[in-house]
């Protein structure tokens, strides 16, 4: 097992910038997510640690070992592709022995490693199967026992799950869990869905267009977003906003107007901020209230039953769509008129320059 | 109604289909079957179609020329172009399929540029480059040069046959260890197989059939089936029958080996559009 470190790494592809300086590093056994939206350059990251892409500028230390100018296959590391990319010539038990006899491994050591692997991803009955005659799930199946076999100090995944469909991804995703867990390997992994990143990560790095927005744990990412695209990305449905003005602040809160003059008392501090500034309070669709009557009223235009939870959709009056989360059972109907209540210890509340204000309690889950 | 148009529109491409064929194939054909005639019957008015087939023709070009020697020229010929062909194109389009660079759209365009130049527009230089290498007249300048012009279409086809070969299969060989070359002999050659044989074969048959640098590069030592076909063609006049019985045994060959790997052929031209 290994660290990886990662200082200033930068990318320049022709004239454009796409890892602008990425500092970052990664513990021994720590399941590390990288999230972003497409293009926010985690994918190219991913392949700049594989070797797969030449680092512009900065270090990649694996292990303490600055590997900047290590061939791909000599930094062991593996990886397990979006498309699997299983070789379709070799039948599975080929394609998981192809490392390893690249790397001069006896014969009689890689068939017990290939059965013992085989054996752990339940693929015993495959082994002679061409890549083409296996199911999605299979084939994904024999990548990641390919991965596994080489032993490697780290596991990196470039979406691997996102060509299966949403059972079958829901499963694997408990399965590499689980794997993780048994192996106790390094992992990177790449991707986009936020649930693979809540669920599986130990850390989660937010991506956005070649910088790191946030680095934590899945709860401090989702109690304490650094700025509103963190905010926004993590959590769905993602968070609302209001526009309001600052107007006024001490050491246990900060006090602001919203737009339809109610005032709240949000518990985060805000030094230095002059009132009368225009800020953004957020709150997560879970932690609305719905009341019949009340300030904040706008009309419900959506109302999506998923069985045991609702979201309800709020036209507000300055045209913005609120989406509240709520029981199931809720009987609110489109077209009525409701108000929102917005619990003050639940809001957040952003700079004009995007970044959050710090709170003043931390969630006892995201220390 | 529906169904009736399918059927005819069917029936109406089925007939163009066997039209364009037997129109193709008629040359070839009348060739074979002139190959079979005497001399007065080979140009008879009207041509005839029923006629005793005779092997005169067929035994007074084996009495006057000797075949075998030009077959196995040919057949140097051809398969040392395309062997060389090949090994070099192989390279070359990997490197233009897998790591391309923004002056490599140009440099493909302009290899096949060279392609529309006509021949004869370099005969000079090349055969003076062969002259004064000592070339002329060898099997090695004739292979030399035909795998010079076919290089340009070979390097064209592998270019697009590797294209279709997805990139993480060749990534996911590198990560797990293989070197460039390991990666080319061992993920992409398997992969790209039925491409490369058709690319191959292709190339043969365009050696083969190449009589423009044969002619004009050789004369006894090294001449190839085409030389021969031609050394029916002049001195003592036009001999149709035995023109066509030397044409039929120089194309007989190749026309074989095509029809047994047209499935091959037919199948590396397609590759990627059924995969």
């Amino acid at each position: 097992m290994a660290t990886v470190e990662l200082k200033n790494l930068r990318k320049t592809y022709l004239t454009e910038e796409i890892i602008k300086g990425i500092s970052l590093s990664i513990e021994e056994r720590e399941f590390v997510v990288f999230v972003g939206p497409s293009g926010c350059g985690k994918s190219t990251l991913l392949r700049m640690i594989a070797g797969l892409e030449d680092i512009t500028s900065g270090d990649l230390l694996i292990d303490g070992q600055r590997v900047n100018d290590v061939e791909p296959g000599k930094r062991g590391l593996a990886m397990v592709f979006q498309s699997y990319a299983l070789y379709p010539h070799m039948d599975v038990y080929k394609n998981m022995e192809f490392g390893l006899k690249l790397a001069g491994m006896p014969e009689a050591e890689r068939r017990e490693k290939i059965e013992h692997v085989a054996r752990t991803l339940q693929l015993e009955p495959y082994l002679h199967h061409k890549p083409g005659q296996l199911s999605g799930g299979q084939r994904q199946r024999v990548a990641i026992g390919r991965a596994i076999v080489r032993n490697p100090k780290v596991f990196l995944f470039d979406e691997p799950l996102s060509n299966l469909d949403a059972a079958l991804r829901g499963q694997m995703r408990v399965e590499l869990s689980a794997l993780h867990r048994k192996l106790g390997a390094t992992t990177i992994y790449v991707t986009h869905d936020q649930v693979e990143a809540m669920t599986m990560a130990d850390k989660i790095v937010v991506l956005q267009k070649g910088v790191v927005e946030q680095i934590g744990s899945p709860l401090e990412l989702y109690h304490h977003p650094r700025n509103l695209f963190v905010a926004r990305f993590i959590g769905s449905p993602p968070m609302n906003f209001f526009p309001a003005i600052f107007q006024g602040g001490d050491s246990a809160g900060s006090s602001v107007q919203l737009r339809d003059g109610s005032i709240l008392y949000v518990p985060v501090t805000s030094p230095g901020l002059l009132p009368g500034t225009k800020v953004t309070v957020g709150i997560r669709p879970e932690h609305v209230e719905l009341a019949s009557s009340g300030p904040n009223s706008g009309v419900v235009e959506v109302v999506e039953r998923l069985g045991a939870i609702t979201l309800v959709h709020v036209r507000m009056p300055d045209g913005e769509i609120i989406v509240v989360q709520t029981d199931g059972a809720v009987l609110t109907e489109v077209e009525t008129r409701v108000s929102l209540t917005l619990p003050p210890r639940n809001c957040h509340l952003f700079a004009p320059d995007g970044l959050a204000f710090e709170a003043c309690h931390r969630h006892p889950l995201a220390a | 109604m529906a169904l009736k148009t399918k059927t005819s529109t069917r029936i109406g491409v089925t007939i163009l289909g066997w039209g364009i064929a037997l129109w193709l194939f008629f040359p070839i054909f009348w060739m074979i079957l002139t190959s079979f005639k005497s001399e007065v019957q080979a140009i008879s008015t009207p041509p005839k179609l029923f006629f005793m087939p005779t092997l005169s023709s067929y035994g007074e070009v084996f009495e006057r020329a000797s075949y075998w020697h030009f077959a196995l020229n040919t057949v140097i010929v051809s398969v040392g172009a395309t062997a060389i062909a090949v090994a070099l194109a192989v390279p070359a389009a990997y490197s233009m399929a897998f790591l391309p660079s923004k002056r490599t759209r140009g440099t493909l365009l302009w290899m096949l540029s060279t392609r529309m130049l006509p021949p004869v527009g370099v005969l000079v230089p090349i055969y003076l480059l062969a002259r004064n290498t000592h070339l002329l007249d060898t099997c090695t300048g004739l292979a030399v040069v035909d795998m010079l012009t076919n290089l340009p279409i070979i390097v064209w086809m592998l270019y697009t046959f590797f294209r279709e070969v997805p990139a993480p299969i060749l990534e996911a060989g590198r990560m797990d260890g293989a070197t460039r070359w390991q990666e080319m002999t061992m993920v992409l050659l398997p992969l790209a197989l039925p491409g490369i044989a058709s690319t191959a074969l292709l190339s043969l048959i365009l050696c083969w059939n190449e009589a423009f640098w044969s002619l004009n590069l050789t004369s006894s030592h090294a001449a190839p089936l085409t030389a021969f076909i031609a050394s029916f063609s002049s001195p003592e006049g036009l001999f149709f029958g035995k023109l066509s019985a030397a044409s039929t045994l120089a194309v007989a060959p190749i026309l074989v080996f095509g029809w047994i790997s047209q499935k091959q052929l037919v199948r590396g031209l397609t590759f990627g559009a059924v995969k």
